[in-house]
Formats: structure tokens, sequence, C-alpha cells
């Protein structure tokens, strides 16, 4: 039915069901959605084994995440798979406020140009789980992708977790120094242990449709842009969405109210009339269409142990925002090169805290911003219904009242600013955009490439800023694995850093910096053992 | 001086929002009522200046009257 053809992905025996030797991989993944998948990548990237067991063997079906964001789309691009990604995803970065037949106002995502990712990518989930695997497929020897397996029960101890597994040829146990639970908004492994999972619920519902048109609905064809709409003309009193992904499918979000009946709202018969409202006399044909009703929420705690929890298992958002793929990626982007450091030894196993000190932080932000939209569109009683009417009434002709209309506030980096990893920042005269916990601003390099691709993709890396490496004494060797990047003060670089020298984290997060030409080599040294987690250590020295 | 019809509150309006709706939350109507009517008092005397009063209780007016109800 959908115009996505779901080939099955090819299943194999698993060893341990031909009889192989009981072995204990470091790392097992359940789950292969994006998170599961992108973890796995970043873990092979990173020179560490990995099984990741999925219950079913296709991509997801029909179409769920559609909007990539910058960020993530830097880190797909450390993972392999954001040119591509980029290639095929229609790009945007205007959106576009109505309020019944009137054009409120608009917003430009990305004014400042100069990066290699753009603001947004809209692709959707199943063209980027293809992509991963395909990506996977470079890692023979590390990522071992394991489909129509489904991990039925899990045991944690002090040295690791074993899974029994289930499989259409028979069940089976497997050993893991590490298990990443990526098994999605209902994960059975939290469901198993017992965790509570709490937030707030929203009644609204929203249909959810995509449909194939050949005609173009926005005003230049060329520039596709996100519309947004409360109270439009074409759909009594409530709020519609729309946005343009690749082959021409157009996505269109319409909220129903909280009492109408989902199965009676997603036949096609009662679909195609409302999106014939939209859409006029334009041909179009339903490709996928579903129900949904939204809750944000999250586990109190993402580290059990050996036992971690990312992406929508850890956490969930209502989709105003493009909160719950973006924020599973920034899951995977900081949890890899800390189990990474853990299982090769380069780190403590406390480094792990971190990480759900910062991606706790992070779902915190995900969850107010997915929560305020969601309650904007579907006010929770008579006097916030007031507040957001007057709010869109004034907007036409005082500008404050825009800046509360809230659609979805679209996903962005995190700041790390002020958490333990980073060191204290002192300096006054470098850029405020390379601040100690912000992700290290892309720019353009004189030799055709870009900043952020030319980082390591699997370590910290010493970035120099209109500093000369030889400036750098380090008579004792302290910093002989770290890679150097050296840039020239270019007006970009000026802008966005200033001249100095920058410690950046696998994920590319600015761990610290140092001002001017002169650098100290154990300074360094320090900034990086506190980024490991070896704070103790650092004192130490 | 003239009244600022712009966003005075930079990237705190989405918090200062959530907190008007906070305070709302688990008032009766009645309560509510009342809530805004303390709030618009104390924000202006928080004003403090009368020119500008005016001209908020203009742009507030404005439309008023002929509007046909919550849009
Ligand atoms: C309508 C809609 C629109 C959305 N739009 C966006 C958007 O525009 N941008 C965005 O960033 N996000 C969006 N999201 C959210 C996004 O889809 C999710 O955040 C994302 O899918 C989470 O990925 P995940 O890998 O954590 O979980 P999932 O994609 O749910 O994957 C979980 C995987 O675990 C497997 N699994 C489950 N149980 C087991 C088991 N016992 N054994 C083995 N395998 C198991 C499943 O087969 C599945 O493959 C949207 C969501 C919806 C519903």
């Amino acid at each position: 039915m959908t115009k996505q053809h779901y080939q099955p992905f090819p299943t194999q025996t698993p060893p341990e069901l031909k009889g192989a030797p009981a072995r204990v991989y470091p790392v097992a993944i359940i789950g292969g959605g994006p998170i599961g998948l992108a973890a796995a990548v970043d873990l092979a990237q990173h020179g560490v084994e990995v099984i990741v067991l999925d219950q079913n063997n296709t991509v997801s079906v029909g179409s769920r995440a559609i909007c990539w964001a910058k960020r993530t789309l830097d880190i797909f691009d450390r993972l392999g798979v954001g040119e591509r990604m980029v290639r095929k995803g229609v790009t945007w970065q205007t959106g576009r406020l109505f309020h019944a037949q009137q054009e409120v106002f608009n917003f430009d995502l990305l004014p400042d140009t100069d990066y290699k990712m753009p603001a947004f990518v809209n692709l959707q989930q199943y063209h980027v789980e293809q992509y991963l695997v395909d990506r996977a497929g470079d890692f023979p020897d590390l990522i071992d992708l394991r489909f129509n397996n489904t991990v039925t029960d899990h045991v944690t101890s002090d040295t690791g977790v074993s899974l029994q597994i289930s499989t259409p040829e028979g069940d089976y146990s497997l050993q893991a120094e590490y298990v990443i639970a990526c098994d999605g908004a209902n994960s059975p492994t939290r469901k198993r242990m017992g965790l509570s999972f709490e937030g707030e619920s929203f009644e609204e519902r929203f249909l959810i449709a995509d449909i194939e048109m050949e005609d173009d609905p926005f005003a230049n064809a060329d520039n596709a842009e996100r519309w947004f709409w409360f109270k439009p003309p074409f759909h009594e009193g409530q709020s519609a969405l729309l946005h343009k992904q690749p082959d021409n499918i157009y996505r269109i979000d319409l909220q129903l109210g909280a009492d109408t009946n989902p199965e009676e709202e997603s036949r096609h018969e009662n679909v195609t009339p409302r999106i014939q409202q939209i859409m006029g006399d334009k041909s179009f044909q339903l490709d996928w269409v579903s129900v949904y009703r939204f809750r944000c929420a999250r586990l109190a705690q993402f580290v059990h142990g050996r036992l971690l929890f990312a992406g929508d298992s850890a956490h969930v958002v209502s989709p105003f925002g493009a909160r719950g793929g973006n924020g599973g990626t920034h899951d995977v982007d900081n949890l890899c090169w800390k189990l990474a450091a853990v299982i090769q030894g380069r780190a403590p196993a406390s480094l792990l805290d971190s990480y759900e000190q910062e991606r706790g932080h992070g779902a915190d932000e995900n969850i107010r911003h997915s929560a305020r939209a969601t309650r904007f569109m579907s006010p929770a009683n008579d006097m916030e219904r007031l507040f957001r009417d007057e709010i869109l009434s004034l907007a036409a002709d005082l500008p404050f009242a825009r800046a509360w209309i809230n659609s979805g506030r679209l996903s962005t980096p995190c700041s790390l600013i002020d958490m333990p990893l980073q060191t204290s920042d002192t300096s006054d005269t470098l850029a405020d955009d390379s601040r100690c916990g912000l992700v290290a601003p892309d720019l353009p390099l004189d030799n055709g490439d870009w900043l952020l691709a030319s980082l390591s993709r699997n370590s910290f890396t010493l970035l120099l800023v209109g500093v000369n490496q030889t400036s750098i004494i380090d008579s004792s060797n302290l910093l002989d694995a770290l890679p150097v990047v050296t840039i020239s003060l270019t007006e970009h670089a000026q802008r966005r850093y200033g001249r100095g020298a920058f410690l950046i984290r696998p994920d590319q997060h600015i761990a610290a910096r140092w001002e001017g030409t002169d650098l100290n080599a154990s300074l360094v040294r320090l900034a990086w053992d506190r980024a490991l987690g070896l704070a103790d250590k650092a004192h130490a020295a | 001086m003239s009244l600022n019809t712009d966003n005075n509150l930079g990237i705190d309006a989405d918090d200062a929002y959530a907190a008007l709706l906070e305070a709302h939350r688990h008032l009766t109507p009645e309560q509510s009522q009342r809530l805004n009517a303390r709030l618009v008092l104390i924000l202006m005397n928080q004003v403090g200046e009368l020119d500008i009063i005016n001209q908020a209780i203009a742009a507030a007016c404005n439309g008023l009257l002929t509007d046909t109800g919550a849009p």
C-alpha cells in the first residue's frame, strides 16, 4: 500500500544455534530502530564489536520521523550517512505560521550561512534506517545485525547482562558486557524491570497522513517549507501541519480533538475528504494514515548498572518540534564514545553516569518544549484556551505575541555548559558560540572541506585556531595520542571561535578552551582526563 | 515613551507563559478571574507610567468591540 517496498532483511541462523562455543560480546543492542542502528555504527567506528537484536526483519513500517535537525545531521555525517540523507532528503529552513486565512509570521531556522548541514532535512524514517543498515555493512567484523531475534528476558549482574532470545529457528541465550535497550517507546526491557515512566499524557488525537501528490502546494516549488495553521478555514477550529518529503510525499498532521474514534478517523473514506479540503482539486493518493495520541515521559534513570537505555525507551515526546528521533540520536552521540572508552579501559565505568546527567538534561529540555507546544495546541482548560486564543488574535498586529505562538520549538543542540566533564571556561576574548559545553560550530575550511567533518570521528581532537602547533611544548608527550587539527583565523573562525585552542570531545562538544597562542600541554591533559571522568586523577596530577 | 510591542522577554518568553499557565492550573474559574485581575493590577503598578498603561489599554481594546467573539 505505501510507496515504500519493505524488502525483508536477510537473516542467518545465529552461531549460538549452530553449536558455536558460548562467548561474551562487548555490547548487545536490543532494537534496530534508528537509535539502535546508529549506536551500532558509532560503536563500530570506535572499534567496539556489537550485536543488534531486532524482532522484525524490515525497516519501520509507515513513515514516523521525517524531520532531522542540523545537529542530528552533523552526527549522522560523523556516522557516515549524513551526506546521503541530505542528497535524498528535502531541505528546508523556513516555517510559516497561519491563523485562520492569514499568514501571521514566518521564521528562518538558520539565518547564518556557511554550515555544511542545513537547518532541517525531511526524510522518511525508513530511509534513515536503511542507510544505517547499509552503513553497518561497512563493518562486517564488528557489527552483527540479527533480525527476527526477539529478546524475551534479561538478567543483569555486576559483570554483564545475559539475554534470552527467541527466533523462528529456536531460542538461545547470549552474554554481553553491556546492553543498550533501544527497544522503543513501549520498551519491553523497561516493562520487565517494572521501571516507572512518568510524565504528561495528552487526550487530544492527531491524524497523521502521508500523501503522494504531483503538484507542489507551496508557493515556490523549489523551496519547501513547514506550514502550520491554527484554526484553518479547511479544518474547523483545530490545527494543521504540512511538510514535504522526498518522492512527492507530503506529511499532513490534523488535530482531531479528544473525543474522536481513531478507527473511524483512519478509514480512507473519512481521511480523503479532509485532505481534499486542504489540497483543493489537486489529485493525490493516500500513502499512509494513522491516528496518534501523544505523551511526554521519561525514565528517572537511563543507566542501570550494565544496562543502558537510549532513544524512545528512555524518553518519549509528542512530535511537535521533532525532538524524538533527534533527541535519541543525541543520546547515541553522547553515550557511544563513553561506552567505548569504558570497555577499552581508557575511562572508569563512572563515566557512564555523565551520560545520564548530560542526556537526562537533554531529555528534560525536549520534554519541556514538546509538552508546551502540545498544550498550546490543545489547551488543558478554558483559561489556557482563552490566553492561547488572545495571543493568536493579538499576533497579527503586535509582534511580541508572535513569540508566544507555539507550534513546536524545533530541535536544537543541547547545551552542556557547566556540567562536570567540561573544564571551567575562563576566556573572555573567545567567541560565545564556542563556550565549553556547546557543540563545536562548523565552518568552511580553506581546503574546501568542513571543520566538523575534519575532526576525528572517534577520538578527542585538539583544534588550534590561528595557533601554530609548534608553540605547544609537550616534553613529556602528554598529548601524543591526541589528533590535532590546525586552521587559520579566517573571518568565520574569528566569529565562531577566536584565536586559541579547543579540546573537542568525540561527540563534537567543546570540553575546554584556552585563548591566545601559548598552550600548556599539561593543562590540556588535565582537561582531557577530566572529560574522560578521571577527575580524581586530574586533581592528583 | 511608547509601548514596546516587540518581544521584551527574549528567550524567557516560553518560561514566562508556562509560569502563567501553571499559576492558573488548579484554580476554579472564579479564582482564575481573580488571579488575572490581580496580575493586571500588579503589572500596571510595575510599569509605573500612565502614558504606557493608556497605550496598553488601547492596544488591548483594539478590535475587541467589533470582534464576533474569540477568533
Ligand atoms: C507520527 C510520528 C512522527 C514523528 N516525527 C518525528 C520527526 O519528525 N523527527 C523526529 O526526530 N522524531 C519523530 N518521531 C519520533 C521517532 O519516530 C522516534 O523517536 C524514533 O523512532 C525512536 O527510535 P528508537 O530507535 O528509539 O525506537 P523505535 O524506532 O521504536 O525502534 C525500536 C526497535 O526495537 C525493536 N524491538 C522492540 N522490542 C524488541 C524486542 N523485545 N526484541 C528485539 N527488538 C525489539 C523494534 O522492532 C524496533 O525496531 C515521530 C514519531 C511519530 C509517531
